[in-house]
């Protein structure tokens, strides 16, 4: 292989592969939370977004405290050590949130549409808390070692023209997002508690007269939920930044990942997470430099080579929403029909 | 008086009376079939028994206790299992999962009760890890009956197990609901193919309009030329 085709990947890993499969697992943890509360509550949890914003604030605000104590983990960011604590508050929340809001439409069996308007009214709820408890504004809360890899480190080892750098925070994410979802599918498919969750998304009435308490297992949802919502959120302003205008955005790409892969079916959530992170990515990538190492000299281009301004990206997301909803409403692994 | 008897029970859905005051009763190591035209409030009797109607007026009551105001899944804790007519599988489960489920209120051992169920049910054995939904309309069945039976029930309740499958598949089924009678509990069915199900019928039922018409052994019922006129055909 010539350094051009080399220098070619390694471009491409930099700026494609690695964004993309952390953008992808973030996309991941947050359609699993939808997919499950889907599955089991029957309804669009259009709060999902929300949830997230409050439960990494949370995360921010214990980061904050910790450093001010001069409590740290370097080299990894503190905000992992602040994680376990925020979750249990999130859960609390969650908990809370659904035992004064949802659970009142549950006993009056209420129709989906009325739980997904109830959804969108704790959204506003969770949204104005957040903003008016930390404001709309950025706030960094990163610390610790940056890079795993340097592009700069990497061009001195391997002598490229081109350099690769991946962020602590990515390899973070991406390793958490594996153990997460190993451990959410033990939990799923090994576990007495798990299997009824399944049994209880599969048929309703039949878990009910197998003497699966409901209650119960809606409890055990949004814990789940809320754990893989806090846990995205902050590996998500760990990488980028926190702001709560952005989680509220990522609720479309969210969506779209759920549906995309089948809502309702944790394996569909995972894999959608990536069809809409990569799609993203490669549709908003300016392909210049790519194409001036991967074709032969002269047929270089002259422009970006851009398909998309990543202004558009969330266009990405809604156009593959709407085909996916006109093509194949189950999804690739065959969820439900919304 | 019988293990499970249901006395007197009236009422319905909304405001309209379905049953008008009909009697139900079941003794232990007894198939009990309830038949009867469309409309008749089979169904009905069968989902008032199990609670999942609220009764107006009647009683039933399982051993020495009245169940009479119990949810249908406090039925369950009392030994009582339904098999529904649609819906009565877990489709995305394995079949050994939907056996599990069947025993979710169980803390001891459930392994046996499930041998048991796989050798009642042979086939299950073999297609155990596969998932229920991709089984044949007789072998959802034969899941359906092994779930409920893994709760150990003392009365088992069929709502027209044999609906939608074929003439072999229904007397297989009849066979195995006989095996499962040997095992002493109280199997109340209701049933289109009335014919087939008095014949293995120890007592049997003819509701008309939501009340009982004729009450006898599947036999005398079989042998009875008004009910075979009206209800069997000629």
């Amino acid at each position: 292989m010539d350094t051009d085709t080399i220098n070619a990947i390694v471009l491409f890993s930099n700026f494609i592969l690695v964004p993309g499969m952390t953008y992808g697992a973030q996309l991941a943890l947050g359609a699993l939370g939808i997919t499950l509360v889907f599955g089991v509550l029957r309804f669009a949890n259009f709060a999902h977004g929300d949830m997230m914003a409050f439960g990494t604030m949370i995360v921010v605000m214990i980061t904050w405290w910790f450093q001010s104590l001069g409590i740290t983990i370097a080299p990894l960011p503190t905000a992992l050590l602040a994680l376990p604590l925020a979750i249990v508050i999130s859960m609390s929340v969650t908990l809370l949130n659904d035992r004064m809001i949802f659970r009142y439409y549950r006993k009056k069996r209420s129709s989906p549409s009325t739980f997904v308007i109830a959804s969108t009214g704790v959204m506003f709820v969770f949204n104005g808390i957040v903003r008016f408890i930390i404001g709309p504004d950025d706030q960094r809360f990163t610390d610790g070692e940056r890079f795993i890899i340097k592009a700069r480190e990497f061009k001195k080892m391997t002598g490229l023209d081109e350099g690769l750098s991946i962020k602590v925070s990515q390899g973070l994410t991406i390793v958490i997002a594996i153990i997460l979802v190993a451990a959410l599918f033990w939990f799923l498919q090994r576990t007495r508690t798990g299997k009824a969750m399944r049994a209880f998304s599969d048929n309703e009435d039949l878990a009910l007269l197998s003497g699966i308490d409901p209650e119960r297992v809606v409890a055990i949802t949004w814990i789940i939920t809320a754990a893989l919502a806090t846990i995205a959120g902050t590996l998500y302003g760990l990488d980028k930044s926190f702001k709560p205008f952005t989680y509220f955005q990522l609720l479309l790409p969210m969506f779209a990942s759920a549906i995309v892969g089948g809502i309702g079916n944790p394996v569909g959530a995972i894999v959608g997470g990536f069809v809409i992170a990569f799609s993203e990515v490669i549709i908003t990538y300016a392909y210049k430099k790519f194409l001036i190492y991967a074709v032969p000299p002269g047929w270089a281009p002259d422009g970006l080579m851009q398909l998309l301004s990543t202004d558009y990206k969330f266009a990405v997301s809604f156009m593959i929403l709407v085909l996916v909803l006109l093509i194949r409403p189950t999804g690739i692994f065959k969820g439900k029909v919304i | 008086m019988s293990y499970l008897s249901a006395t007197g029970m009236r009422g319905g859905y909304g405001g309209v009376d379905i049953l008008q005051g009909c009697d139900i009763t079941a003794d232990k190591g007894e198939i009990v079939v309830i038949v009867g035209p469309n409309g008749a409030g089979k169904s009905t009797a069968m989902k008032a028994i199990f609670g999942m109607i609220d009764l107006r007026e009647g009683d039933v009551r399982l051993g020495d206790k009245s169940i009479t105001n119990l949810s249908p899944q406090d039925r369950v804790k009392e030994g009582m299992a339904m098999v529904p007519q649609t819906d009565n599988i877990f489709t995305s489960m394995t079949v050994q999962e939907n056996l599990e489920m069947g025993a979710f209120l169980r803390r001891d051992d459930i392994y046996a009760t499930m041998e048991h169920i796989f050798d009642l049910f042979p086939i299950l054995k073999d297609k155990r890890h596969q998932a229920a939904g991709e089984l044949s309309g007789g072998q959802r069945q034969q899941v359906a009956v092994g779930r409920a039976l893994m709760t150990q029930p003392d009365v088992l309740m069929l709502d027209e197990p044999t609906a939608g499958v074929s003439p072999i598949v229904m007397d297989e089924l009849f066979d195995r609901i006989l095996e499962v009678r040997k095992t002493g509990i109280a199997i109340l069915m209701v049933e289109q193919n009335a014919r087939q199900a008095l014949e293995i019928a120890d007592k049997g039922y003819v509701l008309v309009t939501g009340e009982n018409r004729f009450t006898d052994t599947g036999a005398a019922l079989l042998a009875n030329p008004d009910v075979r006129r009206s209800f069997l055909g000629g």
